[in-house]
């Protein structure tokens, strides 16, 4: 036998992993769809331009000494009255570039709504896994408390456990525990779905001949929950988690908005949306529309993404 | 259907039951209420004297049987924030907060179907095309977002209609004012109106418009169709009337997410209702408040929740005969 030098004609060469991404079928039916794609590149770019926005935005926005008064009430793309310094996005009451406050929100936005994704997700697959196969009163325990909770709006919930967390923390912890508070409160209160999914899909895998052949060599339940069944029901988690997570940033603007959230010395969008609406009626528009449309544009792309994914998951829809 | 009735009644007690004590709960472990109540000067034999004399010695079941008695008359103790009886302030904003969702409501469940129905029967119109792309926005707006462009577009730019507070309202009862009998009421109830009822309106009409495709692709709606019955009378007698069924499931559920939803709206609006004291209760760590509020809301839930159970007998005959075997 010749040994083949290309690997083109190596019938047993394993593609490089992005060659599998580009010639798989959800590769293909994504690059079909140009609100998706689009969908895709918006999300992508404002979460790099968040995360590096250290290095590009144009001001530290949060750094007093950087902050000139003098730039207050700077409208967008027009020279300051006193300075003559031009912001892209205006300024607002302290002079801060609104442009900056906006990459820097979305930063801390992403990530509640990525931790808060992650916590939910993580809490909900062991709870759906565990009541999935072990049946009996922890099944029922576990998933009439989802059913209770499912009936009450989300908000609500995050709210409640909110309230709760924060008068357990003495006063001069709040500040810096209220970004995890607010994890943890969005993340409870967006557990359930994944609970549920896991655990149907856990019902249909575990009498399967795989999980029963693991069984016999002895293999202990957690081991079996985690190494067998969980590759097999992460595809539906994975669009839950894209929806949950368009969800987990809209709810964590709308607790910050409600002044509930994260303070205003580390603010999200929903923080810069609450302090630019004191100025809406005076006519300084900017500071509160931009961060909107920067929320508005991140939570439909992913929004999209999602359902995209829903769908071209879906085998039923084929 | 009695044994599903009682059954039904049974688990929505016990979901109050819980809900009732998480509430009492969050007496018992969030801060001491003796320290809320005396001075600084209290000696030790005061507060050992007022903790007796408030039962808060007693063991905790006891407690909370006198909590959840105290509760179903409507007695939820002093609000520490506003020093008032919490039913009492309860009662004054509530109507505020009832008149907003009663609204809304109508608004998301009249436009919902009309605008469902219309998408679904001119599906590749351009106004329907319109509607499906922009109600895609809608469900990707938060609420507040919502609400403060409305604000910017009709009351900052246009000066049409104001963006704050209830209006002129006239007194009905002895604590229901209403605003829905004055001009300035009504002015003032459209923009937070449409701001609560567009996420609810949204997902109606999206359902209406699925659950519409799918009947008008099912044979009776072609042997309606062969038997020479008008187009009109088949779109709304054959076909709207299948379409109701889960539409009424989510129009109930989604009553309790206004009440929820207008927390939100409340604040952006500053709109004098039970949600906007129930923000400002959290800030302030009122816990009778809080717990008052959260009861409420639960029942509002659980009523909603059992009301849309019982309509499904109403409504689908099938469910009348054959044994109740699927809970939902």
């Amino acid at each position: 036998m010749t040994k083949t030098t290309t690997s083109s004609q190596d019938p047993y060469q394993v593609e490089p992993w992005w060659q599998r991404i580009l010639n798989s079928d959800l590769f293909y039916d994504f690059s079909r769809r140009p609100v998706v794609v689009l969908s895709a590149v918006m999300t992508l770019l404002i979460i790099s331009a968040s995360m590096l926005a250290p290095w590009i935005a144009p001001h530290t926005p949060f750094d007093p000494a950087s902050l000139n008064l003098m730039d207050g009430f700077t409208p967008p793309m027009e020279p300051n009255a006193f300075t003559g310094n031009v912001y892209w996005l205006g300024t607002d009451s302290q002079g801060r570039d609104i442009f900056s406050a906006i990459l820097y929100g979305a930063r801390v936005s992403l990530l509640v709504g990525f931790a808060a994704v992650g916590f939910a997700a993580i809490l909900g697959i062991t709870l759906g896994l565990i009541a999935g196969y072990k049946g009996g009163w922890i099944d029922t325990v576990i998933m009439r408390i989802a059913d209770v909770q499912l009936s009450f709006p989300a908000i609500l919930i995050a709210l409640l456990i909110f309230g709760i967390t924060k008068s357990l923390i003495p006063r001069e912890l709040q500040e810096q525990a209220a970004v995890y508070v607010l994890i943890l409160s969005i993340g409870l209160s967006d557990w359930v779905q994944y609970a549920r999914t896991v655990r149907s899909s856990t019902l249909a895998e575990k009498n399967k001949e795989y999980v029963q052949a693991a069984r016999l060599f002895g293999v202990t339940w957690p081991r079996i929950l985690l190494r067998h069944i969980l590759p097999n029901v992460m595809g539906p988690v994975l669009v839950i988690g894209t929806i949950g997570l368009a969800l987990a940033i809209i709810l964590e603007s709308t607790l910050s908005f409600l002044g509930v959230g994260v303070p205003a010395t580390q603010p999200s969008l929903g923080t810069l949306i609450r302090v630019g609406n004191e100025y809406l009626f005076s006519g300084e528009w900017w500071i509160t529309i931009f961060p909107g449309l920067t929320l508005l544009v991140l939570a439909l792309s992913v929004n999209l993404l999602g359902d995209w994914l829903r769908d071209a998951l879906n085998p039923r829809l084929r | 259907m009695i044994a599903m009735l009682v059954r039904r009644i049974i688990q929505a007690v016990l979901v109050m039951l819980v809900v009732a004590f998480i509430s009492f709960s969050l007496f018992q472990f969030v801060g001491d209420p003796i320290n809320n109540m005396v001075g600084q000067e209290a000696t030790q034999q005061d507060r050992a004297e007022l903790r007796e004399r408030l039962g808060l010695n007693d063991p905790i079941p006891v407690q909370f049987m006198r909590f959840v008695g105290n509760a179903v008359q409507g007695e939820f103790g002093i609000s520490y924030r506003m020093a008032r009886p919490v039913s009492e302030v309860i009662a004054e904003r509530l109507p505020a907060t009832l008149e907003l969702a009663l609204v809304s409501g109508v608004l998301a469940i009249t436009l919902g179907i009309v605008l469902g129905v219309y998408t679904a029967l001119r599906r590749d119109g351009w106004f329907s095309h319109f509607i499906m792309s922009s109600s895609l926005i809608g469900v990707s707006l938060p609420t507040f977002l919502i609400g403060i462009l409305l604000i910017y577009i009709f009351s900052v730019e246009l000066q049409w209609l104001p963006s704050f507070g209830r209006g002129d309202t006239v007194p009905i009862t002895d604590n229901w004012s209403t605003g829905l009998l004055t001009v300035s009421g009504w002015q003032s109830l459209i923009l937070p109106a449409i701001t609560l009822g567009l996420f609810q309106l949204t997902l109606l009409m999206r359902l209406v418009r699925a659950e519409m495709l799918e009947v008008l692709r099912t044979d009776y709606i072609k042997f309606a169709r062969a038997r020479g019955i008008r187009q009109r009378s088949i779109n709304f007698h054959h076909a709207l009337k299948n379409t109701l069924l889960p539409v009424i499931t989510i129009a109930g559920l989604q009553l309790g997410s206004i009440i929820a939803f207008a927390i939100i709206t409340e604040t952006v609006f500053q709109w004098p209702g039970v949600g906007l004291l129930f923000i400002n209760a959290i800030r302030f760590v009122d816990i009778p408040f809080m717990s008052a509020y959260l009861l409420l809301i639960a029942l509002v839930f659980v009523v909603i929740n059992l009301v849309v159970d019982l309509l499904y007998f109403v409504v689908d005959p099938r469910l009348r005969v054959t044994k109740s075997s699927s809970s939902r």
